[in-house]
């Protein structure tokens, strides 16, 4: 069991910053996401982007304001659960909170703040009726061991990175590859499509373009996909359909933690300090919603630092604390280190 | 005035006929959320980088639209429901020459 005192789901720049500003009232934190690395959106979505609106920073690549953050807050030695989604949450008597993820890790903390963004990042599923049906019986939108397509006959649709870097690695594994893009164009770095063209032309991949795959054949699992291209429809035989169209972000199972939802957001009281309706469960940054709510980073900073100011007050209730400046106390880690302004030389001149 | 009426045909096939300001830099998929005719994060979700096809909409009228930047075709490329006549909401910049446009939004995903 993992244990912290403020527990935040969500890794973007709102739950990184947090992390900073519960380092200055010496609470420890830990974050989850279902993401495999740090950076919410930012990192996973828009890296390359430029964001004109953080304070103090007329240009900023999103990319870098991640890495930014994440040097920020080194000093206060945050842990990571990453690649898990944070499924479900149990009150404890003592009024603590134990947070158990998809892949049966548990944290436990008194405090947990509820940073998730959009939600977390599921795989987009195309629309095909019996799709559902085959989940796990050949049919995957994640690959987690390609080791399972060797020697089978694969189908891979998408025309993205992921569908592109995956057709090209699964060549030599499994026993044919064949990739179905809607457009003739890919959308993918340069090296990945001329790679795919170069495996196309000696044989290695089948490509299927503009091509469309509307139906899954098969009884117990699949034996093939149903393919339309132009006004044809017909069979290819294959053991694994795996539809790779990138993550869309779902508010998934914080939905059901007995939080107030509105407008698929997470109700906070913004008079005071961000807490949801459950007493210790903050929301902050464009999770949550509030009269005036606007869904800026900016906005998730100021609201992660008056959350980390009501969680110490929550967590020591008999404690008196006042803000202090960074220009005056300086930052000290958990890691030992310290930063503080120089001090001025007071000193006579004769 | 800058304002023109555009018509806009919801999830649930309801027409509504809505004002929209071209002066002020709003895209199609901001005047389907200010006038919250989609659900909050049903809409709009990458926030109108052409990163998600939330917007996805039928453009039904014959007004010339300005051309689809690569972003735009290929988002289009990877999103379901696609049809010849579909857009992305936040790629459309309204403008006065969009005065009377029709379109109806595509299915959430």
């Amino acid at each position: 069991m993992i244990k912290t005192d403020i527990l935040i789901i969500g890794a973007g720049p709102t739950g990184l910053f947090a992390v900073f500003e519960a380092g200055l009232l010496k609470l420890k934190c830990h974050l989850i996401d279902a993401l495999p690395q740090p950076g919410g959106q930012c990192a996973e979505i828009y890296p390359k982007k430029p964001i004109y609106d953080i304070p103090a920073f007329p240009e900023v690549l999103a990319g870098d304001l991640v890495d930014n953050l994440m040097k920020q807050i080194e000093p206060f030695q945050p842990g990571f659960t990453l690649g898990e989604r944070a499924e479900t949450i149990e009150k404890q008597e003592d009024g603590s909170f134990i947070v158990t993820t998809s892949k049966g890790t548990r944290h436990h903390a008194p405090i947990v703040a509820i940073a998730g963004g959009l939600g977390s990042f599921e795989p987009r599923k195309p629309p095909i009726t019996n799709l559902s049906d085959f989940e796990d019986k050949g049919v995957e939108y994640i690959i987690r061991n390609p080791e399972l397509y060797r020697d089978k006959k694969v189908v891979i649709a998408g025309g993205g990175d992921s569908a592109l870097d995956w057709s090209i690695f699964l060549t030599d594994i499994a026993s044919q590859v064949t990739l179905v893009h809607r457009r003739n164009e890919f959308r993918g770095a340069l090296d990945s499509v001329d790679k795919v063209q170069e495996l196309k032309n000696q044989g290695k991949i089948k490509l299927i373009t503009p091509g469309e795959v509307i139906d899954i054949v098969g009884e117990e699992k699949v034996e093939g996909v149903s393919i339309k291209q132009g006004a044809d429809v017909y069979n290819l035989e294959c053991d694994h359909f795996i539809p790779l169209f990138g993550l869309a972000p779902k508010l998934g199972p914080i939905a059901d933690w007995g939080l107030e939802i509105e407008k698929n957001a997470i109700k906070v009281d913004n008079s005071l300090d961000y807490q949801t309706n459950i007493p210790g469960i903050y929301a902050i940054g464009d999770v949550n919603t509030y009269p005036g709510k606007l869904k800026l980073i900016l906005c998730g900073f100021h609201e992660a630092t008056l959350m980390c100011q009501s969680a110490y007050q929550r967590i020591f209730p008999d404690k008196r604390y006042v803000m202090k400046y960074t220009t005056v106390g300086g930052v000290t880690g958990f890691d030992g280190s310290k930063k503080e302004a120089p001090k001025a030389v007071v000193k006579a001149i004769d | 005035m800058s304002d023109i009426k555009i018509h806009i045909t919801d999830r649930d096939g309801i027409t509504h006929e809505v004002d929209a300001p071209t002066d002020m830099n709003m895209n199609l998929m901001e005047i389907v959320r200010s006038y919250e005719l989609a659900p909050e994060g049903t809409i709009g979700v990458c926030g109108g980088m052409a990163m998600c096809a939330s917007c996805q909409c039928y453009v039904e009228s014959d007004h010339e639209l300005p051309e689809m930047g690569d972003d735009e075709e290929a988002m289009l490329a990877e999103a379901f429901y696609v049809e010849d006549n579909s857009r992305l909401g936040c790629q459309i910049h309204l403008a006065p020459e969009m005065e009377g446009l029709k379109v109806t939004l595509a299915p959430e995903e």
